[in-house]
């Protein structure tokens, strides 16, 4: 069984069957980018699998640990940030926290954590402890991400570029099994997608595996081990990036792709 | 009458004026916080009577409000004793309990103006700020508290600032029930003295008071201008 399992996946908005049965599967370490045109249900995919909207049906594993089975219809809150940790979501607007700088927008998610971990109990040498170890990892990551010399700064004062770098080192802070991107560099000016794309593409390394809603034909081809091609809430396609770009088989890729000018 | 005398009369009319400033503001503020959530609630019984009860206060005259919790012996107390098949006298008489009740009646009506503030602050957040606190496995709570209060008080606080500001000014219509505040007093003194000036005297007191909470909320805003929302 590979290492992300995702299995029948159905989701409708009133009338609108917006996911129609969707099933993949990723191995770990891999990056799977998810092409398609607008409408087809990527992003309602991805949401679904980070619980920000609740499948009708569908089910998934990551290694051995159930993440998704919406037979089951009431969770506690607990179960459900418990779902969620195992996911990173990097929004296309970033939602950066405006009235925090950026470290603290990097270690506030996990300093709460640390405190609920520790319990009412914890002495505040322990909790120091904690949180001197989560302020020495965000500064890891934002040296990661090339954004050391920014971390005092508000959201407010960078580039759509930089936020969206502080938004995935943010994301990774509470190290999620998967990273999922919806369209990260959709909301960026041309010149600023570059730095993102080149973010995303130095984590690849084999201990990140990603999950990448792109319309960046480019990235997605050189980035990707395994390329999604969705069509009106189903998969149309899936193969290895030299099958999609090189060989595709469907009509409708075929015309995506010709219309993608790729 | 002396300068001297009248500025301590008008000093005395003005304690009572700032204990109904004070009082209104310490009760309406979390008072509307609640009906906010109230109103924002989706359990549609709750949703309805919030709404209906900001509808009532708001379309109808404070002065009525003021003169109608003045007066609880005429329902109140009838009420209380129906409920309850008792027949007791409600000892809310006096000075100092019309005082409480006008302090109830303020706070209940700038409760409700407060409460839509709140409701707008609260509705202006972007939906995607909860989300990503969803993302990072923060609690609805801490998601409230630690991500949403903060960036709601900047939005709130100009609005906030204008019914602080009216509600100074309009503590002079407690004046229609009770005989202490500084308006009325103000009134007194002009009808004794046959003089116009203390009523601008007093004018002043509120003009000073108006112009020190001028420069204390826009400290606040100021204070919260490090970020953009
Ligand atoms: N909350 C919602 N309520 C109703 N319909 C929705 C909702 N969210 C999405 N949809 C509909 O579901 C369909 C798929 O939307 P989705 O956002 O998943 O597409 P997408 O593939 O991400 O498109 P794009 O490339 O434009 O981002 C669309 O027709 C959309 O109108
Ligand atoms: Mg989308």
């Amino acid at each position: 069984m590979a290492f992300l399992e995702v299995k029948n996946v159905k989701k409708s908005f009133g009338n609108t069957e917006v996911l129609k049965g969707i099933d993949f599967s990723l191995e770990r370490g891999q990056v799977l980018s998810i092409i398609g045109s607008s409408g087809s249900g990527k992003t309602t995919l991805l949401r679904v699998i980070n619980h920000l909207e609740t499948a009708d049906e569908g089910f998934a594993t990551v290694g051995k640990d159930i993440v998704l089975d919406a037979s089951v219809k009431k969770l506690s809150e607990k179960e459900l940030r418990e779902m969620r940790l195992k996911f990173g979501l990097v929004f296309q607007s970033f939602n950066l926290f405006p009235q925090y700088n950026v470290k603290k927008n990097l270690t506030l998610a996990a300093e709460l954590r640390a405190k609920e971990a520790l319990g009412k109990k914890a002495s505040k040498e322990e909790l120091a402890e904690r949180y001197s170890e989560i302020s020495d990892k965000a500064d890891a990551l934002l040296e990661k991400v090339g954004l050391t010399e920014k971390a005092e700064s508000y959201p407010c004062e960078l580039s759509g570029g930089q936020c969206q770098r502080v938004a995935i080192a943010r994301a990774l802070m509470l190290e999620p099994e998967i990273l999922c991107f919806d369209e990260p560099t959709s909301a960026l000016d041309p010149e600023l997608t570059g730095e993102v794309l080149k973010v995303i593409k130095s984590l690849k390394s084999g201990e990140h595996t990603m999950i990448i809603v792109t319309h960046e034909m480019e990235f997605a081809k050189n980035v990707s081990d395994k390329i999604i091609f969705m069509s009106e809430g189903v998969i149309e396609e899936e193969g290895t990036p030299e099958e999609i770009f090189g060989n595709p088989k469907s009509e409708k890729l075929k015309s995506f792709l010709f219309k993608e000018n790729f | 009458m002396t300068f001297l005398q009248i500025t301590t009369q008008l000093l005395e009319g003005f304690a009572y004026t700032l204990t109904i400033f004070g009082a209104t503001l310490a009760c309406a503020l979390p008072l509307g916080l609640l009906i906010a959530f109230g109103t924002m609630s989706k359990f549609k019984p709750l949703n309805l009577v919030s709404r209906g009860f900001v509808w009532v206060i708001r379309g109808t005259p404070l002065m009525l409000q003021i003169i109608f919790f003045s007066m609880p012996n005429l329902w109140l107390t009838p009420l209380i004793n129906f409920v309850f098949r008792s027949n007791v006298d409600l000892p809310i008489r006096g000075t100092e309990a019309t005082l409480i009740m006008v302090c109830v009646a303020f706070s209940i009506n700038y409760a409700c103006y407060f409460s839509e503030i709140f409701r707008g602050g609260i509705q202006s957040i972007p939906y995607g700020q909860y989300e990503a606190g969803m993302v990072l496995g923060m609690t609805k709570r801490q998601i409230f508290f630690r991500v949403v209060l903060l960036q709601v008080v900047k939005r709130i606080v100009p609005p906030m600032s204008n019914e602080i500001i009216t509600l100074v000014k309009d503590t002079a219509l407690a004046s229609t029930v009770i005989m202490v505040d500084l308006f009325t007093v103000a009134k007194m003194i002009v009808n004794k003295t046959v003089d116009i000036w203390p009523l601008f005297y007093a004018g002043l007191f509120y003009l000073v008071f108006n112009g020190l909470l001028t420069v204390i909320l826009s400290r606040v805003e100021k204070r919260l201008d490090y970020f953009k929302v």
